[in-house]
């Protein structure tokens, strides 16, 4: 550094001023830092606070199997309907989203890698995670119910099609981490490519394709908007995913929130709690999946 | 050399023909590689779609209202006119006022797990992130509506009595105070854009090369300025396409911000009244509208669809050259 | 600088006694039904006797060719039946590119080209109208880093013989025990075949993919240096097992320890590069190729005797 000619304490003293200020930056840097999480916390335990309040208490047996008070007026349980058609939607959902997008993904990493097509296809792939989700209801409604009417199934079309992009990165990620030493392994053993694809990559990367999915489940779950352009709404449960209307979790809260009842506000923070619960747990399920995962690779 | 030459023949007998290519394998491995590509294809097949089928079904609306669609802010169903600047305004508003939050945040968090948290601590960062990107954005909406807009109404009143006239500031703090506001969405919404530019960033600054640090360090430099010099210059491009996916975010948000806006067809800087914006009015009209006003309705989510899908090839393409620029 | 390629002409008459020599039809006629699959259970139609002296690939004029950088030129040498062949000299001669078309593993490289001719049992390996799933089913390769499947060490074994379509699960244990007793792992694991072959030790790890190619006995076995990841103990017992695998496949070895080449093979192979002054790209060349003994006590070319008694590389 720049030497100080003079008295050892007059520079000790410039020195001390230096870093005085410096130091001070670095600690308000510092402050914001750690503050910011601080700041994230917040909201996170304010919310999860509200919902154990106000919703762990309507949660129970029969608020997940009672319907849906016709009048919204009254109190008491249940969100019955919602909850089966919230699991039956997205398991279509899933259905459909998760083969298309596998397949998908094997194309671009297995075949397509650098080519033009896997990178346009990987680039649209990324836009089309990025494209709202009343976009997509917007456009199964256009595409879909004017032509066969409000439907469970319409909701899961919708939901598929938010799901794809998501599990084809996802999946796509993952077949790229299987080493290409097994690849070659079951090559040299006379296994054609895609066999060698369906034998030992696909197994290979399993658990982490399996934790991918489970995120774009849980996502798929809360979704609302398409809910609404596609499904419509019913107090009773509808088994038929392809006839008539349906309901979900996520649809419900927005409806019972608008009101002014106590007793549908309070349906809504219950349902909001079975939804928040249905989330978390596939959420941790997907981490739990994506660890053992990550011991099992641990070895030579 | 002694050598003979080699006989014509290609193949022969028992083995050569075993090892001879099969149509009905080779058909097995294309069709596989065939069903593949058709997958991969289907994405593009499905924004192509999506860009036609709306598009077409809300032409009547484009064509009847012209330019007006989003020059006029005059919103009236009944009498056929639709003129969407108000809620243009009210997305752009409340996605501003969501940035200017989360941006912040997400970047403190984000350089807090890379720089300075220790290791135990990075891990439940990472849970707690997770944790607020899970939680579906109707109850986001849910909290809004019946705890956050009434806790937060008598602050949006005390903050405008006190401001009171002047001049700058009570262009936007002045005025009347509503709960259910710009101000309230642009809250939330700052709170569910958080996670996604929060790893996004995380992610661009794992990759500045550590080199980069330890020389600074070795100099001298405080964590702050080995920050200011080596990380954030290197990481700029990424994280301003991380900002920029936030924001494309922010725009799409429907139901959260439905819910807490206030649904009001106006156009104001005071951040405290209510407003309106593209996704909370196609979501909150169209049960009960009528055949042209969903065609209008669906010429918004045109719109929408239109600015995200731009905003995110802007953003990917930022992001894409300045990984180049770091790996290069 | 070929002079050395031990033996006269490479025999090109195909060892089946089918006099039939006319070239087949591009597409098969109906009458020509698709093999069975074939596990390699079945003996090959009339194998020869454990002949020395019968060629079991013969290569003339081999080129190969990275996009424009040429890697290997001109090789002519034969590979004889149950011998072990090695192929040995310093680093990037391109044994491992010359090993590597034998079993035209280089054609998963998307910028490889191979020009030349090898012929395999007479055959035309390079034909358009080989496929080279079936030629892998035959030649089989163990690689320099094991890389056994995350599978259970049965799986693994059982893997080659059931693609092969092996269905019958009596059938499966047997050529799982045989394989495993061959490759001297059975007794170290017989009692947890089903547990995850990636907990085992490295040596074990190269055994059981030894014991995965032959399981679905193959006619000749290639290794690319498959025990520079191993430890002196792990390599010795590999080194055992080849000798013991010698009577039953053909052998080919890449290798760059001469020390090794020496105790195991029968033939050596000795590799160099030729540096391009322009362009500081190495070519492959084969310098010499001779019996073991030869090649280490009396070689005919100055630059093997530099290699082997270690004056370079």
């Amino acid at each position: 550094m720049t030497a100080v000619q003079g008295d050892a304490a007059v520079f000790a003293a410039l020195e001390a001023s230096l870093t005085r200020g410096r130091r001070a930056k670095n600690l308000l840097a510092t402050a914001w830092m750690a503050g910011s999480l601080v700041v994230a916390l917040v909201p996170l335990g304010w919310v999860v606070f509200y919902l154990i309040q106000n919703g762990a208490s309507s949660f129970s047996l029969e608020f997940l199997t009672e319907s849906i008070p016709v009048s919204s007026r009254g109190y008491g349980p249940g969100m019955g309907p919602a909850v089966i058609g919230t699991l039956l939607i997205t398991l279509m959902a899933t259905v459909l989203a998760v083969p298309l997008g596998v397949l998908g993904a094997i194309y671009l990493n297995e075949y397509g890698a650098k080519s033009r097509l896997a990178s346009v296809i990987r680039l649209m792939s990324d836009v089309m995670t990025g494209v709202p989700s009343i976009v997509m209801g917007l456009f199964i409604y256009t595409v879909w119910v004017l032509n066969f009417g409000l439907s469970g199934f319409a909701g899961s079309l919708a939901l598929a099609c938010l799901m794809l992009p998501i599990v084809i990165r996802s999946t796509e990620e993952m077949l790229r981490l299987v080493p290409d030493e097994l690849r070659q392994a079951s090559m040299a053993l006379g296994n054609s490519k895609w066999r060698t694809i369906v034998t030992v990559v696909l197994p290979a990367a399993l658990p982490g394709l399996v934790s991918g999915v489970m995120l774009a489940v849980a996502r798929a779950a809360g979704e609302t908007a398409p809910i609404v352009f596609c499904v419509g709404v019913v107090s009773d449960t509808n088994w038929n995913l392809f006839d008539g209307s349906n309901t979900t979790l996520a649809a419900q809260i927005f409806a019972n929130a608008q009101l002014p009842y106590p007793g549908a506000q309070e349906r809504a923070w219950g349902a909001a709690f079975t939804l928040v619960l249905l989330v978390f747990l596939l959420t941790v399920a997907a981490r739990v999946i994506t660890n053992r995962y990550s011991k099992k690779r641990g070895g030579a | 050399m002694p050598a003979p030459p080699a006989p014509p023949t290609i193949v022969s007998g028992d083995r050569g023909r075993a090892l001879m290519r099969r149509p009905a394998v080779e058909r097995k491995e294309n069709g596989f590689r065939f069903l593949t590509m058709g997958s991969g294809v289907a994405v593009l097949a499905v924004l192509a779609l999506i860009a036609w089928s709306t598009t077409a079904r809300s032409w009547d609306a484009f064509t009847s209202q012209g330019l007006g669609f989003i020059i006029s802010s005059e919103w009236a169903p009944n009498r056929g006119k639709f003129g969407a600047l108000a809620f243009i305004y009210g997305t752009v508003v409340v996605s501003a006022i969501a940035l200017a939050i989360a941006v912040p945040v997400s970047l403190g968090i984000a350089l807090f797990v890379t720089e300075a948290a220790p290791r135990r601590v990075r891990k439940g960062v990472g849970y707690v992130i997770d944790l607020l990107a899970a939680i579906p954005s109707v109850v986001y909406g849910l909290w809004g509506l019946l705890v956050l807009a009434p806790t937060l109404e008598p602050i949006y009143e005390a903050v405008s009595s006190a401001v009171g006239e002047t001049p700058v500031l009570s262009t936007f703090f002045g005025g009347q105070a509503n709960g259910k506001s710009f101000m309230t969405a642009g809250i939330i919404l700052a709170v569910m854009i958080t996670p996604i530019v929060t790893s996004l960033s995380r992610e661009v600054l794992l990759t500045v090369p550590g080199a980069q640090r330890e020389a600074a360090l070795a100099l001298g430099a405080t964590r702050w300025e080995t920050i200011r010099a080596s990380v954030l210059p290197w990481a700029k491009g990424g994280i301003t396409g991380s900002v920029m996916l936030g924001l494309g975010r922010a725009m799409g948000e429907t139901i959260a911000v439905a819910l807490v806006i206030g649904s009001s067809n106006q156009i104001t800087t005071r951040l405290f009244s209510s407003g309106d914006a593209m996704p909370a009015v196609i979501v909150n009209e169209f049960p009960e509208a009528a055949d042209t006003h969903r065609a209008a309705l669906i010429g918004l989510g045109v719109v929408l669809f239109a600015l995200t899908i731009l905003v995110n090839v802007v953003a990917r393409g930022i992001v894409k050259r300045s990984e180049r620029r770091l790996a290069g | 600088m070929n002079d050395a390629v031990v033996g006269g002409s490479p025999t090109t008459t195909p060892r089946q006694g089918s006099p039939d020599r006319s070239v087949l039809a591009p597409t098969p006629t109906p009458r020509e039904v698709p093999m069975p699959v074939d596990t390699g259970a079945a003996p090959i139609p009339n194998p020869a006797p454990a002949d020395r002296s019968s060629n079991v690939f013969d290569i003339n004029d081999l080129d190969v060719y990275y996009g424009p950088f040429r890697a290997v030129r001109d090789v002519r040498l034969e590979i004889k039946e149950r011998e072990i062949t090695a192929f040995i000299g310093p680093s990037g001669c391109g044994k491992t590119t010359v090993l590597r078309c034998l079993n035209r593993m280089n054609d998963l490289i998307a910028s490889c080209r191979v020009n030349g001719d090898i012929r395999y049992h007479g055959i035309d390996l390079l034909g358009d109208d080989i496929d080279p799933v079936e030629v892998r089913r035959r030649i089989g390769m163990v690689f320099q880093k094991p890389n056994p499947f995350p599978k259970s060490i049965y799986d693994n074994v059982a893997f080659g013989p059931k693609i092969g379509g092996v269905k019958d699960k009596a059938t499966l244990d047997g050529i799982v025990e045989s394989a495993l007793t061959k490759a001297a792992l059975w007794d170290e694991v017989k009692d947890r075949l089903k547990t995850s072959a990636m907990g085992m030790s490295g040596g074990q790890q190269q055994r059981l993919c030894i014991a995965r190619t032959i399981a679905v006995q193959p006619d000749v076995v290639l290794m690319d240096e498959p025990c520079s990841a191993l430890d002196p103990i792990a390599t010795a017992r590999i080194e055992d097992l080849m000798q013991e695998l010698k009577s039953d496949y053909t052998i080919v070895i890449v290798t760059h320890n001469m020390q090794q080449a020496a105790r195991v093979s029968d033939r050596t192979a000795f590799f160099t590069a030729e540096v391009n002054p322009d362009s500081d790209s190495r070519t492959g060349i084969l310098v010499e190729y001779d019996a073991t003994d030869k090649m280490f006590s009396n070689p005919s070319d100055q630059r093997t005797e530099n290699y082997v008694t270690g004056r370079f590389g």
